[in-house]
């Protein structure tokens, strides 16, 4: 008496099972070709000799030099973006007005925008040859190939991100709480750090993380306003693309486990806050 | 009293809406004004520039012409095919319950978060002849890095998040009573997907592949890397533009950035409509 336990099961139930195993293994073998196994390759790359090499890449000076950079552009770009982003989402989100979606529509656009186009953009109005480029040679300033032009670039591309996290936070939210400060006598000020930024800290958080980890990595638009200068005007991931060109292919490889791993901890966070806010309106409900 | 608690409000409240308004507003309007506006008026003046007739021998010379043909139609085909698999994708991670779930979600965004030299530099390893991925291929003669088939796998790359994205918010409203109706009405498995589960998801999962299309076409980095970048062959048009660029012609670059430009704003456009369509269709 061996019970099958398939008598049992209901002719739909029977065949699901195939059905799902199937899916399933065809989804983890498209993902592994496509996103997992070039990502283990990046780590597997950079340890394949130990932590010795890998550590010993670290320490080279234009390596330094590129982390630096990166910092630094970084840490330029985020704040002004942030506070950007937040006036932005503010104007649009409590605002009805003629031409919202255009709008809305109009602040996507540095994503739509191929980087090498963005950059050419900004070689075209600071460049010697551009707009600004005579007034800028009189007055001694040099944006393109140096760090001005490396900002602009960056800030160009990660334009949209807090905007668009923070548009959607804020009307859901709604202004009724606002209008109330602003009844009990709260200024501008007041209503917007004890009122509406609680109310959107995660939104706006998430939004800053995502601008933060595009800017840090962008390529495409940085390389076209650098020029690649090792030690100057080189940023992380220009050094990966440009040690990889050179053949030294550990360095390249252990400058982009640094990016990779920047890049699994904002999918960390990522997870982290959207696990936050779901959990607020499970909450509100 | 009714009247003086009433109009603080009445008097004070539009005041400081105006207040408000125009800070803020100023500040976007003239961050935009700077960093998008000025740009992009600085490109499509530039190319007013040109004689139409030297703007349009550039636009339409055969390398520019190849440099379409391989961005526009490898991007197609990568995001068409992110289209089926996609659908695939977001249906196991929505139905189904599997040990690893979590981390495949979370891998999803990888391409987002993952630097584009990086994913360049790990593409090219994994597909080269003797990568991992590669030197399985290399004995079926087929050849991926430093050719076309290596730039449509760093498009498929670029452009998966944005499918599964889209669909996963549609399939996760989709109703399974829906299904077990069709199913009790007595149509096959295969009716069921056709006729039930597939029309509601096509307007999201045609978004998913337009946004998917749209980054495709614009992408650089990992392009650049993985690809041999030989006029003719595997040559896109962001790169052409940066050779350009670096051969100091300023004409050429602006040129075939502009016809770049345009098609992305069209695309742009394209992915608007698609989005009020879904709107309309799901409400």
């Amino acid at each position: 008496m061996s019970p099958s336990p398939q008598i049992n099961a209901a002719p739909t139930e029977q065949r699901w099972p195939v059905g799902k195993f199937a899916l399933i293994t065809i989804a983890v073998l498209y993902l592994g070709l496509v996103i997992f196994v070039p990502a283990v390759n990046v780590f597997a790359q950079a340890f394949k000799n130990g932590m010795g090499p890998f550590l010993s890449n670290l320490v080279e000076r234009d390596f330094l030099h590129a982390v630096q950079l990166t910092l630094m552009i970084s840490l330029i770009v985020v704040p002004i973006n942030t506070v950007f982003g937040l006036c932005a989402a503010w104007a649009i989100a409590r605002h009805k007005f003629p031409g919202r979606s255009l709008v809305i529509s109009i602040l996507d656009v540095p994503f739509s925008i191929s980087p090498v186009v963005s950059g050419l953009m900004i070689v075209l109005l600071y460049g010697r040859n551009g707009w600004f480029g005579p007034w800028l040679q009189q007055a001694d300033l040099k944006i393109i190939f140096a760090l001005p032009g490396m900002v602009l670039a960056t800030a160009f591309v990660t334009l949209p991100f807090v905007a668009r996290e923070v548009i959607p936070v804020l009307e859901e939210v709604g202004s009724d709480q606002e209008e109330a400060a602003c009844t009990l006598g709260a200024n501008d000020w007041q209503i917007f750090w004890r009122v509406t930024l609680p109310n959107i800290r995660w939104g706006l958080l998430y939004g800053v993380i995502l601008t933060n980890a595009r800017a840090m990595g962008e390529f495409g638009a940085v390389s076209v306003v650098s020029g690649n200068i090792a030690g100057q005007t080189q940023t992380l991931p220009l050094f990966v693309e440009e040690a990889y060109k050179q053949y030294q292919t550990e360095s390249a490889f252990s400058a982009a486990v640094l990016l990779a791993f920047l890049a699994v901890i904002t999918l960390i966070l990522k997870e982290i806050l959207e696990r936050k806010t779901r959990i607020k309106d499970v909450a509100e409900e | 009293m009714s009247s003086a608690a009433s109009n603080p409000k009445r008097t004070f409240a539009p005041w400081t809406r105006l207040a408000h308004l125009s800070w803020p507003w100023r500040i976007t309007l003239g961050y935009l004004t700077l960093m998008l506006f000025l740009p992009v008026a600085a490109l499509f003046l530039k190319a007013a520039q040109e004689p139409p007739a030297k703007f349009w021998a550039i636009a339409t010379s055969p390398v520019a012409l190849s440099a379409y043909n391989v961005t526009f139609v490898t991007a197609l085909i990568a995001a068409a095919i992110n289209g089926v698999f996609g659908i695939l994708i977001t249906w196991v991670l929505v139905r189904y319950d599997f040990p690893g779930k979590k981390i495949m979600d979370a891998a999803i965004d990888l391409p987002f978060a993952l630097p584009t030299s990086v994913a360049g530099l790990t593409l090219a390893t994994v597909y080269s002849n003797n990568g991992w991925i590669g030197s399985l291929l290399a004995p079926l003669g087929i050849k991926v890095a430093f050719t076309r088939l290596g730039v449509g796998v760093a498009m498929v790359f670029i452009s998966l998040p944005f499918v599964v994205r889209t669909l996963q918010p549609v399939l996760q409203e989709l109703e399974v009573e829906i299904e077990e109706a069709a199913w009790s009405l007595g149509a096959s498995r295969w009716q069921t997907f056709w006729r039930v589960i597939l029309p509601p998801l096509v307007p999201a999962a045609l978004t998913g592949v337009a946004l998917g299309f749209s980054r495709a076409v614009g992408e650089y980095g990992s392009v650049v890397i993985v690809a041999a970048n030989v006029p003719f062959q595997d040559l896109i048009a962001p790169v052409l533009i940066f050779q350009r660029l670096e051969q100091y012609d300023y004409t050429g670059a602006t040129v075939i950035g502009t016809v770049l430009l345009i098609v992305s704003l069209l695309v742009l456009l394209a992915i608007n409509l698609l989005q009020a369509w879904r709107r309309r269709y799901e409400s």
